[in-house]
């Protein structure tokens, strides 16, 4: 908390978001350095790298970039690893981390595409995918709240071992959608913007809502702080702690419905690498991985920031391999500008 | 104020745990994968109508290869394992499959202290294995190399392989056709790869490339999909978005193609025609129907498994193969790539593989 500058604020409008208030608060008790306007300019060097993708993809790619169907390509690929984003920003917020997301959404998306599950019409696939999703969240949460296991390790086994159910229920083979009612899913547009647009859009909205206006976001933000303090204020933290599970996994299972549209498939091999992916950018977006500090919004920023980099290279035509690389750089650039905003703004 | 409930009870609990217990029930109902039909049609093995295909000495076949990541993999263990089941006198000894290089080599050295008559290797990586096929030949086991070179012929009495540089010159020659036939100059051509890092992609790309030149054409655009149906969706969606008119697509692989078709579908694009790759069986089926932008595939078919089976058990018995006039087995053995159109795509049905 040393390391801000700005003098404490007239306090008469309270900031939007939750880390606005944390932080305000925190400027009101503890130190005299810091304030509320701090989250406005939170986002402003995620917003910049994302602007100055913009210019470079307008500048190279001969007008495929700024087209309104490039856009929204752009915001139907960013959604399903989005989604799974947004749970990841409630449990690392929450001081926890969830390794497991990919391979959660792997397993869904196999569970609920099963010849047997098929059967039952795509009610019960949805529901099943949100509840295998589930399941694996809970199994994550109590391990690690009741069963004081780390984190880490928990999430890493279920990495592991929900990859390798998702193999085995699927003879390793990809499983092709029959069921038309979930393929439709990608392809409805509602007012000319795809369904999966307003799916991530609605997954956002409730995401910060919770997080921002309700006892359980406010919960979340105090866990994550200190838990020590959380629980003598009253707060059941092993069950707090349980329940982010479970919304990450429901989030993967929302996620594995939305992947299995997409790609009319279940199967063992998607959500590849979704844990990394996710924590970069939860990360870029300015949470604290030691949790109690962050913000939605920057999680998803993060995330646009990603998807475009990927959109950019492939409209220019270049290799994977130097993708990559650059993807590492933008995270570390992403990261200093963040800081330096930070530092410089009044 | 009588409360008629026992001590104890909760409504909520109550619910909770109902609903937790027939959520299990509703998902434990939805694990089964069984089409129902018999599954042991596969036709993907040797007919053995002549000679050789009369019972000879008793002969143990160790069997390793890597463990399946898709559609591709999983039909090359079925189809040696289903192959050797039709061989009264073969006996299966399958190892582990394993992605990692130094598992393979312990499991293969297992099967080496088994004296088994003859293996048949798929290596993960075939420069990391050949050491262990060199001590197997050298303790007088022939090793059948499967697909994925050893570093040295020492190291193989036999080795069956596909051909991923002749896939790369059938889908670019059938492209070259099509195009010429249809009068087009200068066409945008799209290539969608596997992995890049692997020496196949890297073959079938320059195949496609050099054959291509022949034409006086080009590839316009190309991305690696790594091999899943995922990468290939995202990949696909982006390059249509940088290509607003295209004119051919080879995919090179069926099992990502799932993935490169639903992105097409979901662009609603169909001015071009697509070309994939492997020879799956769903590919197949889209060929034959004919409605959409699949127009042909270029085979590399997992049969050479069955056959790579055959080759092993000729090769203990010390038969030849009958039709040729040595009375041995040759050395190596590259499978032609075919192309699949919806001309001949019922004699080739039989082999496709399911995704």
């Amino acid at each position: 908390m040393t390391d801000r500058t700005e003098a404490p604020a007239a306090v008469e409008v309270p900031p939007a978001d939750e880390q606005g208030r944390v932080e305000q608060a925190a400027s009101a008790t503890a130190s005299p350095r810091l304030g509320g306007r701090l989250s406005e300019v939170r986002n402003l060097g995620l917003v910049g790298v994302l602007v100055i993708l913009a210019i470079v993809g307008v500048a190279t790619t001969d007008g495929a970039f700024l087209t309104r169907s490039n856009l929204l390509n752009i915001l139907v690929s960013a959604s399903i690893i989005g989604v799974v984003t947004v749970g990841m920003t409630f449990v690392i917020i929450g001081g926890g981390i969830d390794l497991s997301v990919g391979a959660l959404v792997a397993l869904s998306s196999v569970w609920a595409t099963t010849l047997a599950t098929q059967d039952y019409g795509p009610v019960v696939m949805v529901l099943c995918a949100l509840l295998v999703g589930m399941g694996a969240g809970l199994v994550n949460g109590v391990l690690i709240a009741y069963g004081r296991l780390v984190a880490f390790i928990v999430t890493l086994a279920m990495l592991v071992s929900a990859r390798g159910l998702a193999q085995s229920l699927s003879d390793r083979r990809t499983q092709l959608v029959t069921v038309d009612a979930i393929n439709d899913i990608a392809t409805t547009e509602v007012l000319g913007i795809p369904l999966l647009v307003y799916l991530f859009a609605a997954v956002i909205a409730v995401g910060w809502v919770v997080l921002n206006r309700t006892t359980f976001g406010r919960r979340t933000f105090a866990v994550g702080g200190n838990p020590e303090a959380a629980r003598l204020a009253g707060i059941d933290v092993r069950r707090h702690t349980a329940l982010l599970y479970v919304v990450s996994g429901l989030c993967c299972g929302i996620a594995a419905v939305m992947i299995m549209a997409r790609t009319t498939t279940g199967s063992s091999t998607h959500g590849d690498l979704y844990e990394l992916d996710a924590i970069a950018a939860v990360i870029i977006g300015g949470t604290l991985l030691t949790g109690g500090r962050g913000t939605l919004i920057g999680s998803i920023l993060g995330v646009l920031v990603f998807t475009t980099i990927t959109n950019l290279f492939v409209l220019n035509n270049l290799p994977t391999e130097v993708q990559n690389i650059a993807k590492g750089l933008i995270i570390v650039a992403a990261v200093l500008l963040q800081r330096r905003s930070r530092a410089s703004s009044p | 104020m009588t409360d008629l409930r026992p001590a104890g009870f909760d409504r909520r609990r109550f619910l909770a745990v109902g609903g937790v217990v027939g959520a299990g029930a509703l998902l434990a109902a939805c694990t089964s994968n069984d089409t129902g039909e018999a599954t042991n049609d596969n036709s993907q093995v040797a007919t053995g109508s002549n000679d050789n295909a009369a019972p000879g000495t008793k002969v143990t076949i160790g069997f390793s290869g890597p463990q399946s990541d898709h559609g591709w993999i999983a039909a090359i263990s079925k189809n040696a394992a289903d192959s050797a089941k039709r061989f009264s006198d073969v006996t299966f000894e399958p190892v582990e499959a394993t992605n990692e290089v130094t598992r393979q080599i312990s499991s293969v050295e297992t099967l080496i202290d088994k004296k088994v008559g003859a293996l048949v290797i798929l290596p993960f990586d075939g420069k990391a294995l050949t050491a262990v096929a060199r001590k197997a030949m050298d303790a007088g086991i022939p090793v059948v190399n499967l697909d994925r070179e050893f570093d040295t012929p020492q190291a193989y009495r036999t080795l069956i392989k596909g051909d991923n540089y002749g896939m790369g010159v059938a889908a670019a020659t059938y492209i070259g056709e099509q195009m010429k036939s249809k009068g087009v100059a200068n066409p945008v051509i799209v290539e969608i790869a596997g992995i890049d890092s692997l020496q196949l992609t890297q073959d079938r790309s320059r195949g496609f490339a050099e054959t291509l030149a022949k034409y006086g054409f080009n590839v316009t655009a190309r991305q690696a999909a790594q091999f899943t149906v995922e990468s290939g969706q995202q990949v696909t969606a982006n390059l249509l978005q940088a290509q607003r008119k295209i004119d051919a697509v080879w995919n090179h692989d069926d099992d990502q193609g799932v993935g490169v078709l639903a992105a097409i579908n979901q662009a609603n694009r169909s001015e071009f025609i697509m070309v994939g790759g492997a020879g799956s069986a769903n590919a197949m089926r889209l060929i034959k129907e004919d409605k959409g932008v699949l127009k042909a595939t270029v085979t590399y078919s997992p049969s050479m498994a069955s056959s790579a089976i055959s080759l092993a058990r000729l090769i203990a018995q010390n038969k030849g193969l009958s039709d040729l006039v040595e009375k041995q087995v040759p050395k190596s053995i590259t499978l032609a790539s075919e192309t699949i159109t919806k001309e001949n795509v019922d004699q080739y049905l039989s082999l496709g593989f399911e995704s």
